[in-house]
């Protein structure tokens, strides 16, 4: 079993990172975009990029920085505790992945792109209401040396923006992975007005012609790349969650031990006391669980399913309860739109559902575990 | 075996100490009551294997893996210590002894005792000749430990000690007992108080057992009248053993929450221990409520591991064993109500059909109490982690 504690550099990463976004994408980043109708920071990306991040999962080779799963969801977890608005995990983190499943040089020169900062991804999954990869309806019919794709996506987070689709189909025997651009003809995409600010696509693919050379890995085995590059995105999901979680406590602490009434800090009774002791102990739990999922990630990928879907289940958990109790000890000023505790609430249930919720990550685990 | 040992080669020799020399009976993982090897002076032993792999056990230093082979124990390191747990469950094998010498008094001694006191004290603990137990809690000192009021007498070579004790887990089959005794009444009550190490079978020490609502009495009441305790039976400084008592509750603690037994019973999945009940879960509502305990108590075992990687790499987790101690018997209670719900009519009859599985379930109930309860807990969570106003 591989260390579960931050290692110096891991350590270091973080420092960096939180010191960076603190001045670059404060909530008040999220804030300012939201009001003025913008889901992406262009500017912020590049600098992301210079910094190694879009390459964190690159390697050296394509530009990237090559820094494994565990600092990948150490730049996750901070960037959810001030809710950076940016395309890491659909880019730099399941598009990474799955392009470095597939050796060959269209990956490679892909993979440069992300780490460069010149592409983004968006992953084209979900048709119905839940995450179910294995339910995909949409067709890619086989037409000449190619395919034609048709059906409708949804919740595609990130798939305004994106520069590029990577889109799960059904084909003659199984389901494959088609890599095409976002503005290739017959893709409509619509944006969703997401609770969260953040951003989103409804996708129609209208008879959209894609070439051999848009699969991504082998026709009829799209898991063998998705698979890897599913869990890496829960992974660092589940990360950015907890990172969402520390930030709402963080911020509820701080106010109980500020507010005043009855004549003294709200954070002398007991009541209160109490319940952010019990957040705190969830919190640090939670942590050990995303830890050892960056573990298993870099060591033994094959053997990572569990420990990723215990991560994504509990960091689900965490942070709803969080988000919850932090507006629940703001009082009303917690519901208020000035104050910030309801970005958190809203990140929060938007990650719950994004990669699969609660309840299909416990299934992955109760599979895993003999029930 | 040194400390030097390649982990593979640590492992592979392990691996075949193991298949060599834990008898098939001790392979069944049994965590119950009844199960447990004790030790002590008085030990009925349960079979011929339980014997043998103690004995085995404790000549290699495996009762006590991680302590100094000087005292008894195997020297493991942290990464050796993680191969034994994961070797020993991989056969399923059954711990070879279990007492309070070893999770709490040993710990302490190996911090505060003197050599001498090391020497003296831990290689009988390591090889189950003495069993300890614990004089901690007295009718008016509960979660408010430090109101302890047996009182120690300074009388030159010895300390005449009267008072009473509650809550005396296995008094009654004890050989030695380590108590708080107020050795300085004057002092603030934090500071009055001595860690010393009394004999059971030293005259003035009665027990009597207090009958529980799981229909044992693993817990007594112990007196003591005019005990004479020799002065080199102290453990730490006089009017000091706050300092030693606070610190062996962090073992307490750390045990109850299961980092002494493991929190999923010997590894094995909640799910599958249900399904032995239920052949299946057909009930929608258990399943999902096993699940979520399932959840849980994979991740509060990984935050186990995660602490003691951090204390060997000298990040200290502070008050971790509070936030350990709180969530794993919160945990446990909810586990063992779901292991009755599994077990339906069939777990309602004191020895039925489950076996003791109704007192285990009551049993769990005391978790949430014993060794400080989950509001203290929480408490000093509040107080010394988030730095709350007290």
């Amino acid at each position: 079993m591989e260390k579960l504690v931050l290692t110096e550099e891991e350590t270091m990463l973080a420092d960096m990172a939180r010191g960076y976004l603190d001045g670059a994408a404060p909530v008040a980043k999220l804030r300012k975009m939201r009001d003025a109708n913008e889901t992406h920071d262009a500017a912020l990306w590049k600098e992301m990029a210079e910094m190694g991040w879009a390459g964190v999962l690159v390697p050296e080779a394509q530009g990237g920085s090559d820094m494994g799963y565990a600092a990948a969801n150490v730049l996750a977890r901070e960037m959810g505790k001030t809710l950076t608005v940016s395309p890491f995990i659909s880019s730099a983190v399941i598009a990474a992945t799955a392009l470095r499943q597939v050796a060959d040089a269209r990956a490679e020169a892909a993979l440069a792109r992300i780490a460069a900062g010149e592409a983004t991804y968006a992953l084209a999954v979900d048709e119905g209401i839940k995450f179910d990869p294995e339910a995909t309806q949409m067709t890619a019919r086989a037409d000449g040396n190619g395919f034609r794709l048709s059906g409708k996506k949804q919740f595609v987070v990130d798939g305004a923006m994106a520069d590029r689709l990577l889109v799960l189909a059904r084909t003659e025997n199984g389901l494959t992975l088609f890599d095409i651009p976002a503005d290739r003809a017959g893709v409509t995409r619509d944006r969703s007005n997401m609770i969260d600010a953040r951003d989103a696509a409804r996708i129609t693919f209208d008879d959209v012609e894609a070439t051999g050379e848009d699969v991504l890995g082998q026709v009829d085995q799209a898991m063998n790349v998705l698979k890897p590059a599913l869990m890496a995105g829960q992974g660092a999901l589940a990360a950015e969650m907890t990172g969402l979680a520390a930030g709402a406590f963080d911020m509820t602490v701080g106010y109980i031990k500020e507010r005043k009434q009855f004549g003294v800090e709200i954070a002398r009774f007991q009541a209160l006391q109490h319940r952010a002791a019990h957040l705190w102990c969830e919190i640090e739990v939670t942590a050990s669980a995303i830890l050892n999922a960056g573990r298993m990630m870099d060591a033994d990928p094959e053997n990572a399913a569990l420990a990723v879907s215990l991560a994504k289940a509990r960091a689900t958990q965490t942070a709803t309860l969080a988000v919850q109790e932090g507006v629940q000890m703001h009082g009303g000023i917690g519901m208020t739109d000035a104050y910030d505790m309801g970005f958190y609430m809203k990140r929060a249930r938007v990650g719950a559902e994004w990669l699969g919720d609660y309840s299909y990550h416990a299934e992955q685990v109760a599979a895993a575990r003999g029930f | 075996m040194s400390a030097e040992t390649t982990p593979d080669a640590f492992r592979e020799e392990l691996r075949a100490w193991l298949e060599e020399n834990c008898p098939q009976e001790m392979r069944d993982g049994k965590m119950t009551e009844n199960g447990i090897c004790w030790g002590g002076k008085n030990w009925q032993f349960t079979s011929d294997a339980q014997k043998q792999w103690l004995e085995r056990c404790a000549a290699r230093g495996y009762t006590v893996p991680t302590w100094p082979k000087d005292y008894g124990g195997a020297g493991l390191n942290r990464a050796q210590e993680k191969i034994f747990h994961q070797e020993m469950d991989r056969i399923n094998a059954r711990k070879p002894l279990q007492s309070f010498g070893i999770w709490m008094l040993g710990p302490a001694l190996l911090h505060f005792g003197s050599h001498e006191q090391k020497l003296h004290y831990l290689p009988p603990i390591a090889r189950g000749e003495i069993r300890w137990c614990q004089g901690y809690s007295e009718p008016g000192a509960g979660s408010d430990l430090a109101n302890v009021q047996t009182k120690g007498e300074d009388r030159g070579d010895h300390w005449l000690v009267n008072g009473q004790k509650i809550w005396t887990s296995y008094a009654d089959k004890a050989d030695w007992i380590f108590a708080l005794v107020r050795t300085d009444r004057e002092a603030p009550k934090h500071k009055g108080i001595s860690f010393l190490l009394m004999n059971m079978e030293d005259a003035g020490v009665e027990t009597r057992p207090i009958k529980m609502i799981s229909g044992i009495s693993p817990f007594c009441e112990t007196f003591f009248t005019d005990v004479k305790v020799p002065k080199d039976q102290i453990v730490g400084e006089e009017n000091r053993g706050w300092d030693v008592a606070k610190y062996l509750l962090t073992h307490e603690r750390e045990m109850i929450s299961g980092g002494g037994e493991g929190l999923s019973g010997g590894g094995r999945a909640l799910g599958a221990v249900i399904n032995d009940t239920m052949e299946g879960i057909s009930d929608a509502t258990l399943r999902a409520d096993a699940m979520r305990c399932e959840i849980d108590s994979l991740a509060i075992g990984l935050t186990l591991e995660r602490y003691k990687d951090q204390a060997e790499a000298g990040q200290g987790a502070g008050d971790a064993s509070a936030m350990l101690k709180y969530m794993g018997t919160e945990l446990n209670k909810r586990r063992h109500e779901l292991m009755m719900t599994a077990g339906g009519s069939d777990a309602l009859e004191w020895d039925g059909p489950l076996g003791n599985r109704a007192g285990d379930w009551l049993r769990t109930k005391a978790n949430s109490i014993e060794g400080g309860t989950s509001e203290v807990m929480l408490s000093i969570v509040s107080r010394r982690v988030l730095g709350l106003p007290g």
